[in-house]
């Protein structure tokens, strides 16, 4: 086992007397994508803000790379790329030349600078408006041009606040292959989101956290077993017939039961795996309930978010 | 040594950023070099009629202390331009960048030098219009401007300590207007400073803005024998005196410029 590429340790981090990260720890083996998922004001951006260099711990300690965050400030930070929160891309420069202005800071020759930045319009779809001064750029194409230029080297650590914060879905999906495509070729990713889909698509581990600290972290599908693993859903055709499907289900599934408000599906937690869903589409059928789709399926994140942060997910995604 | 070329390289790159923006943008220096010519403009014309200094034009001996308050206006912008990036998060960016910490304070402070340049040669123009002439060597009067550039560029650093530390671009600037307007009228930029009451008379002799206003005088041969400086050092050695502000203000605040850029935490 070869030592995580990224690695912190009791970090604390205080803002007056209120502690924004209060013994946060975390471990990132080299090559994969780790999502920091957490309500508003969990910490996130302070722990990619401290990893980065731009901000120094109260406590605790961190590497990254192998390279201590306070003490080797400089050797972390020619082994990082950053994409902030904010868009950092400059309103009065065209999207080329802004790139070309980061691959020259990130120390390229002039021409070689001026045919990354060619590539990576291409890469992110912004060919057409390459020419264009970014103040006349869509609100997704500017974050495309911010995370391209984060592309322009790949370095052995990337960090990602909210990437994909106000993309389309296509560019939401094209983002997610970016990353993807990244950790392939060797980056180690920490990316923070609120959306619980984009940490299960992207995400080889999730540390969710909340007031500062972890509060659970594994793969999705560990996560996804901790709310005690299996749901079924069913749909009715005629709404009327829902709160006695409601009864059914609870009978026949065992579990608890969740529906939201104006639609025709209601989820119950499965006790039994192996006969659920012949148990439950049976006593639907006995009770002359017209159900549209029945299906079993793994707790969604939004759940584990939910169990685990006692807030509510779609809150939290609807920010 | 090759760690600070490399910082003035990026700092070329950062500089040349900038000074697009100036391009594109060009209301900043448009309203940097009309407040001087409308200065110009009422010193010579209606403030001229009134005052009187012996042996001299006085649109001749005008220009130098325009030229002085002219080129601190233009050192405020390190500050406001760096305060609007630290509101940007661009500061963040560069700062999370493998460069030199003094890289973007040295391409901030080098494009606002050139701006200084711009802003000069188009006060030389509207000076030369109402009657200005040099009465030196091309050489003396080439470094006239080298001087007033060189006290620019110094207060530069200055600013760019209030713009990290202030954080606001709005708040520079009218902070910067407080402090610096009232300066650059305590001095002998305008009138002779031998009539100010004692305190103030003292506080313009030893004002730095006054020395470097007197050796641009002298450099550009606006001087004249019935109305020699006060008998006070630096006005006596202004040459000497303003290359020694402007070297003790660069070596005050360019660590102390790099310390605050250092600590700089955007929200
Ligand atoms: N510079 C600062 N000064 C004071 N308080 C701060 C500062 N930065 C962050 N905080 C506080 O620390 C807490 C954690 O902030 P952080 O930005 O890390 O949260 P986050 O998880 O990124 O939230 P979001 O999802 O809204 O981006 C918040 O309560 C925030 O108000
Ligand atoms: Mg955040």
């Amino acid at each position: 086992m070869s030592s995580p590429v990224l690695f912190a340790e009791g970090l604390r981090k205080r803002f007056g007397g209120y502690y924004a990260l209060d013994g946060f720890d975390l471990s990132v083996p080299a090559g994969t994508v780790c999502g920091l998922l957490g309500p508003n004001g969990a910490g996130k951006t302070t722990v990619l803000r401290i990893l980065s260099t731009l901000m120094r711990p109260d406590g605790g300690r961190a590497t990254v790379a192998g390279y201590d965050v306070t003490r080797q400030a400089a050797e972390v930070r020619n082994n990082i790329g950053m994409i902030g929160q904010q868009s950092t891309v400059d309103d009065i420069l065209t999207g080329r030349e802004n790139l070309a202005l980061w691959g020259r800071l990130y120390h390229l020759s002039a021409a070689n600078a001026k045919r990354r930045a060619d590539e990576l319009l291409e890469q992110f779809g912004l060919n057409a408006a390459a020419s264009k001064q970014v103040k006349y750029y869509s609100g997704g194409m500017r974050r495309r041009l911010d995370l391209a230029s984060s592309f322009i080297t790949a370095p052995r650590v990337m960090f990602l606040d909210e990437p994909t914060a106000g993309l389309d879905p296509r560019n939401r999906i094209e983002m997610w292959s970016a990353v993807r495509a990244l950790a392939q070729a060797g980056t180690t990713v920490l990316l923070t989101t609120q959306l619980l889909d984009e940490a299960d698509q992207l995400a080889d581990q999730i540390v969710l956290m909340d007031g500062g600290r972890e509060i659970a972290s594994g793969t999705p599908d560990e996560l996804k077993a901790r709310t005690g693993g299996d749901w079924i859903d069913v749909t009715v055709r005629n709404i009327a017939q829902l709160p006695a499907a409601a009864g059914v289900m609870a009978r026949a599934a065992g579990g608890k039961l969740q529906t939201a408000a104006g639609e025709h599906r209601i989820s119950a937690a499965v006790a039994d795996r192996a006969h659920a869903l012949t148990d439950v589409t049976r006593a639907l059928h006995d009770a002359g309930i017209d159900a549209e789709d029945v299906t079993l399926r793994r707790a969604t994140l939004d759940e584990v978010f939910l169990l685990l942060t006692g807030k509510d997910a779609e809150e939290v995604e609807a920010v | 040594m090759n760690g600070f070329v490399e910082a003035l390289a990026d700092g070329a790159v950062v500089a040349k950023r900038n000074l697009i923006k100036v391009k594109r943008v060009p209301d900043l220096i448009v309203f940097s070099t009309l407040s001087p010519i409308m200065f110009v403009l009422l010193f010579a014309y209606v403030f001229g009629s009134a005052i009187e200094i012996p042996g001299i034009n006085y649109r001749e001996f005008l220009m130098a202390g325009i030229f002085a308050q002219t080129v601190l206006f233009g050192a405020t912008i390190t500050g406001t331009g760096l305060a609007e990036d630290m509101q940007k998060g661009i500061i963040d960016r560069f700062r999370s960048l493998p460069i030199a910490r003094s890289a973007v304070l040295i391409g901030r402070t080098t494009s606002d030098l050139v701006n200084n340049v711009i802003v000069i040669v188009v006060m030389s123009v509207t000076g030369l219009i109402v009657g200005w002439r040099i009465h030196s060597s091309f050489l003396e009067a080439l470094a006239g401007f080298g001087l007033l550039l060189l006290f620019a560029y110094a207060v530069s650093w200055g600013m760019a300590v209030v713009g990290l530390a202030v954080r606001s671009p709005e708040v520079v600037n009218n902070a910067s207007f407080i402090v610096i307007f009232p300066l650059t009228f305590i001095a002998n930029t305008f009138v002779g400073t031998t009539n100010l009451p004692g305190p103030l008379k003292a506080f313009a002799e030893w004002n730095p803005i006054s020395a470097v206003t007197q050796a641009a005088r002298e450099l550009f041969g606006n001087t004249s024998p019935q109305f020699p400086p006060p008998d006070v050092w630096p006005l006596k050695h202004s040459v000497v005196a303003s290359v020694v502000w402007s070297v003790v203000i660069l070596a005050l605040f360019v660590p102390l410029a790099i310390r605050q850029y250092r600590k700089a935490v955007a929200r």
